[in-house]
This record gives structure tokens, C-alpha cells and sequence, in this order.
């Protein structure tokens, strides 16, 4: 018998845990031609803002053990070109697509989250706090839990969809920042973005990225957000998406145990384009080798 | 596409500098001279991520089991510069790899009337042996190649062959005129007629082809290399400023897609970038 794989994020319905991650999987039509996007349980879309950004300077990224670098910067094309050129697509779709967002006041994150309410294509949003590589909004907010608290808050008044948090790691206690957008209104939170981290040129005696830091993801990340989210899960009571270095079924599964309901798929889209559809797949064939009937069942199921 | 490949040949062509020859589908004989391939070196996490390359040819050729048909490949030229490559380096006539691609736009010909002049530094000569190879067809093809020593001349026979004209300048004049290839382009342009300039290399150079080509009223298309974690447009690390990029009004295109190949009239050419000249 097939095994049951849907899930339920503060309302949203999902066909399966797996979702991308923002910012590496573009809107979506991009990936279209690697995988059928519809055997995905969702799409996070790169992170919006009111008015189109351009990014930091180039080098942009680099590789480093195991991981990578990024300091995009949050380039975008804007909310109204996303809504104009972006959201057609997705009635295409048999897929839940979720709008990530950020502001650089809370002003911002509640217009946003006022404009995205409107749209049917939209089953939910993440709103973005913890951005490390741009000065002001993202991680500002991501770091300070009364700041954080305002932002979600903000949004929460402006809008009946699913509210999803997504957290930064680069805090002292991600508990702390749980809690405090829990208790403003969050229907969900994702954790964790990247770790703020750099990498030095011996040669050139520079850091190797223009904007000298740059967030860590990929594999290397891995061991930090399974002990996030089990933190997390232990004390809230809302949903948790999983997020750090997935690439296989059995990494996505680790997150369930420590407490996820759902995962992330990021880097590995990269260098694998079909790499979450193919997850979705190994998911089903591991419940089923195992006789596990739903993957429910594997939620906070760590046994300590 | 994603498929994955077989190695058929891979040597050392000078120190540091390989030429691969591995297996495509049949539909990969439909890439474009300039588009490039994203390849996964191992299945393991380190390096992580592909690297990519220009298409030096493909083609295909008959199998030596009849029943097999013919077998189309692809080549690429590489410098060892880092632990991926070196992994490339270390493979062997049978062993897979995983690649993504074609990818990117290409170069367009253009009028076949005029003459080609090719400008390569480096391994930049990689796609510019694809792109003479269509062009000898119709046109009349020079090549301009230059490196800092004559190690840095790559494949020169192959273009002579093909019946392509060549000018090599070397740094340290060990092969060719001593001095920057550029410098013997721009005599050449002189005299030249109805040409059009497509260039592939270091940063220095293209800027400085790109220099000579507006002095001179020349189209110019230019590859460019870029650090890249996708090659497919989503992780908007490859970005380069376009000719209408400001501060308050961003124009940044993707190398991977929007590229690799550009008219150097549709790029924002920062003073500074380079001290060649």
C-alpha cells in the first residue's frame, strides 16, 4: 500500500514534507525542465520586497568545505513584477507555492503581507527575518526578539493565510525567537537559514566574497539545524520546517525525528535540479521498505 | 539535460591543461558554439558543487560494434586550478560523470560576408574551436590567441587545420610576438574589412577587446566566466552589470543565462578592472 505523505503547515495542506527552499529554486519555472514541479509537496519563491533590488557586488558565492557561501543580497524582481510575470504560472500548478518576503521596516513586511493576501495562487507566506547578508531588515529583525515580535504581529493583521517564520540561526538562543513569534501570531516556523560565516584568499590576503561575510549552506550545515529544530520543537507547539543541508530522503527523515513536519530542499538544487523531486521519491519508497504507513508517524519520534 | 557521461579520452595537452572527450545523448549534437556544461566531478559532498565548462566540440562518430550506430560526444578543455578539477584530471577512459547542459546562449554568427576574428587567452580558446569549426564554412576565420608563456597555447594545430589563420603573442615571447594578443589585434584591425570580433578569456583581456572593438567600430561578442552555483539562473551568483546599471536602477544579467556570451555593447565596462591593456 502506498504510504501516506501529506502533511499540514498551520493550514496548508501538503502532499508531501519536501518543499524548496527560498532563494534557490527561483520562482519555480526555472527548475521545469529537471523535474515535474507538481510531485513537489510545495515551492517557496526568492525572497520579495516592495521594490525590485538589485543585490550585493560580485563575488556573489563560493564554495567551501562541504558547503557554500552566498551574499546575493537579496536581489529580486520586486512584488509587482511577481505578481504581474510570476504568479500566472503557478495556476498551473498542482503544488502548494508559499511567497517569502522581507522588509526593512515593519511598515514594509505588513504592506507586503496585505498585498500577498489578495492572491488565490498564494497558499501561504514565509516572512524572511533573518537574512545575514544585507544591512538593514532581514536579520535586524532576526535577531531581536521584540523586533521580531512586531514584524510577525504586523503581518499577522494583515493577512488569514498561513504566516510562516522563517529563523535565523546567528542568534544566541533560537528558543528565545521561537517563542516570541509564536506567541505574535506565527502559524509555522522554518529554520534555519544560513550561517553567517566568510572566507579568507591566502593570495590575495581578501576575503574571497565583495561583501565580505556571506551565509553557509549545504551539507556542513546539516548537524546545526537537526539540533535547531529539535530545540524548537521541544517547546512550541506550531509546525516546524526543517531546513539546512538536506540531500536525500534519509537527511529529510533525521529532521522529522528531531521534530519537523516538513523539510527544505536548498543547495542541493544546484547541483542536483531535480534533487527534491528525487527525495519525495526515496521518502515513499524508504516508508514503504520500512511498512511505515504514514510519515506521520516519524514526527518527533526521536527516542532519547 | 541531465545525463550522465562516459569518459573516452583524457590527456594532458600541456603541463596543467587537459582535453576530455566523453559520451552525449544524440540531442547534445544541437548545442551552440559558446554554451557551456555544468559537470559533477563526484558523487560526493567535496567539491559540492559543478563546474563549469565551455563545449571545446562535439560531434559524433561511428562505433567500432556496428550494431551500436554512431556515438555522439562532447569536449572540453580544462586547467587544473583547484581540487575539482584536479579530480577531473585524475579520471580515466570509463569512468561517469554527471553533467547538466548544454547551457546559456551561445555566439551568433552574424553575416557570413565578413571576416572572424576570433581573440583567446587560455583556456578561453575552448569554445572559440567550437565557434571557428562552424564558421570556416562560410566565412574567413583569424585567430588571435594569447597566454603568458607558449604553455598557454592550446590546440593551435587544431585551428590551423581547419584552415583558420592564427597570430599567438605570448607575455614572455616564447612563442609568437612578445607582448599582449590584443596589441597584434589592433594592428590587424587596421586593415581589416567588415569584421566582427568574438573573444573568450580572462577579464583583462575582454576588456581590453572590447576597448579596441568600440575604438575601432567593430561588433564584439565576449564569453564570460563567472563563479556559479547553478547555471540555470536560481542562485543569481554569476551576475554581471548591464550597460543600464546604476545604483538606484539595477540591470544585473546572469552569466548562466542570460551569457555567457554578450555583446560587449550590452555590458557595463567598469574603469579599473583590469590593467591590460
Amino acid at each position: 500500500m502506498k504510504p501516506n505523505l501529506t502533511v499540514n503547515i498551520g493550514g496548508i495542506q501538503l502532499k508531501n514534507p519536501v518543499m524548496t527552499a527560498s532563494g534557490t529554486f527561483g520562482y519555480g519555472p526555472e527548475f521545469a525542465d529537471y523535474l515535474d514541479l507538481n510531485v513537489l509537496g510545495g515551492i517557496i519563491t526568492k525572497g520579495l520586497s516592495l521594490k525590485p533590488r538589485a543585490g550585493n557586488p560580485t563575488p556573489r558565492i563560493v564554495e567551501t568545505c562541504g558547503g557554500m557561501l552566498n551574499a546575493i543580497g537579496l536581489q529580486n524582481v520586486g512584488i509587482d513584477e511577481f505578481l504581474e510575470k510570476k504568479v500566472p504560472f503557478y495556476r498551473t500548478l498542482d503544488t502548494k507555492v508559499v511567497a517569502n518576503f522581507f522588509g526593512t521596516t515593519v511598515e514594509e513586511y505588513a504592506e507586503l503581507a496585505g498585498r500577498l493576501d489578495t492572491i488565490p495562487e498564494v497558499a501561504g507566506m514565509e516572512v524572511n527575518i533573518s537574512c545575514p547578508n544585507v544591512k538593514q531588515g532581514g536579520i535586524v529583525f532576526g535577531t531581536d526578539p521584540a523586533a521580531a515580535a512586531a514584524v510577525v504581529a504586523a503581518v499577522r493583521a494583515r493577512t488569514a493565510k498561513t504566516v510562516i517564520v522563517k529563523l535565523s540561526p546567528n542568534v544566541t538562543d533560537i528558543v528565545v525567537m521561537a517563542q516570541a513569534c509564536v506567541a505574535a501570531g506565527a502559524d509555522a516556523l522554518s529554520l534555519i537559514n544560513t550561517i553567517t560565516a566568510m572566507a579568507i584568499d591566502l593570495k590575495t590576503r581578501r576575503p574571497v566574497l565583495a561583501n565580505i561575510t556571506g551565509g553557509l549552506s549545504g551539507p556542513a550545515i546539516k548537524p546545526i539545524a537537526l539540533r535547531m529544530v529539535w530545540q524548537v520543537a521541544r517547546v512550541v507547539d506550531v509546525p516546524i520546517i526543517g531546513i539546512g543541508g538536506i540531500m536525500t530522503a534519509t537527511d529529510a527523515l533525521e529532521f522529522l525525528l528531531a521534530g519537523a513536519t516538513a523539510v527544505q530542499v536548498g543547495t542541493a538544487s544546484f547541483l542536483d535540479p531535480g534533487a527534491a523531486g528525487r527525495i519525495v521519491q526515496e521518502m515513499e519508497e524508504y516508508l514503504a521498505g520500512e511498512g511505515i504507513s504514514d510519515v506521520r508517524e516519524l514526527i518527533g519520534a526521536l527516542q532519547i | 539535460m541531465q545525463f550522465k557521461s562516459l569518459v573516452i579520452f583524457n590527456q594532458e595537452l600541456s603541463p596543467g591543461y587537459w582535453r576530455m572527450r566523453m559520451t552525449a545523448p544524440p540531442p547534445f549534437a544541437g548545442s551552440r558554439p559558446g554554451q557551456f556544461l555544468m559537470i559533477k566531478v563526484t558523487e560526493g559532498a567535496d567539491p559540492l558543487l559543478r563546474r563549469p565548462f565551455g563545449i571545446f566540440d562535439t560531434g559524433s562518430f561511428v562505433t567500432q560494434y556496428t550494431d551500436c550506430g554512431s556515438q555522439t560526444f562532447l569536449e572540453i578543455l580544462y586547467k587544473v586550478v583547484g581540487k575539482g578539477t584536479a579530480m577531473l584530471a585524475a579520471m580515466h577512459d570509463g569512468d561517469t560523470l554527471d553533467i547538466l547542459g548544454p547551457l546559456g546562449r551561445g555566439f551568433t554568427p552574424g553575416d557570413p560576408a565578413g571576416e572572424k576574428i576570433l581573440v583567446g587567452g587560455g583556456i578561453g580558446l575552448a569554445p572559440l574551436y567550437f565557434l571557428a569549426r562552424e564558421l570556416v564554412n562560410s566565412s574567413r576565420v583569424r585567430l588571435f590567441a594569447g597566454g603568458r608563456t607558449r604553455e598557454d597555447i592550446l590546440c593551435i594545430t587544431e585551428f590551423e587545420r581547419l584552415g583558420v589563420e592564427t597570430y599567438v603573442a605570448t607575455d614572455d615571447g616564447s612563442l609568437g610576438d612578445r607582448g599582449f594578443v590584443t596589441q597584434v589585434l589592433e594592428k590587424h584591425l587596421i586593415t581589416a574589412r567588415d569584421a566582427t570580433i568574438f573573444a573568450c578569456g580572462p577579464m583583462p583581456m575582454l576588456q581590453a577587446t572590447a576597448e579596441i572593438a568600440r575604438r575601432h567600430n567593430v561588433p564584439c561578442q565576449v564569453s564570460l566566466e563567472a563563479y556559479m552555483a547553478c547555471g540555470m539562473g536560481a542562485c543569481l551568483g554569476c551576475v554581471v552589470k548591464g550597460k543600464e546599471h546604476r545604483d538606484d536602477h539595477p540591470d544585473y544579467r546572469c552569466v548562466c543565462k542570460e551569457g555567457p556570451v554578450f555583446d560587449q555593447c550590452d555590458l557595463l565596462w567598469e574603469k579599473g578592472e583590469g590593467g591590460h591593456s
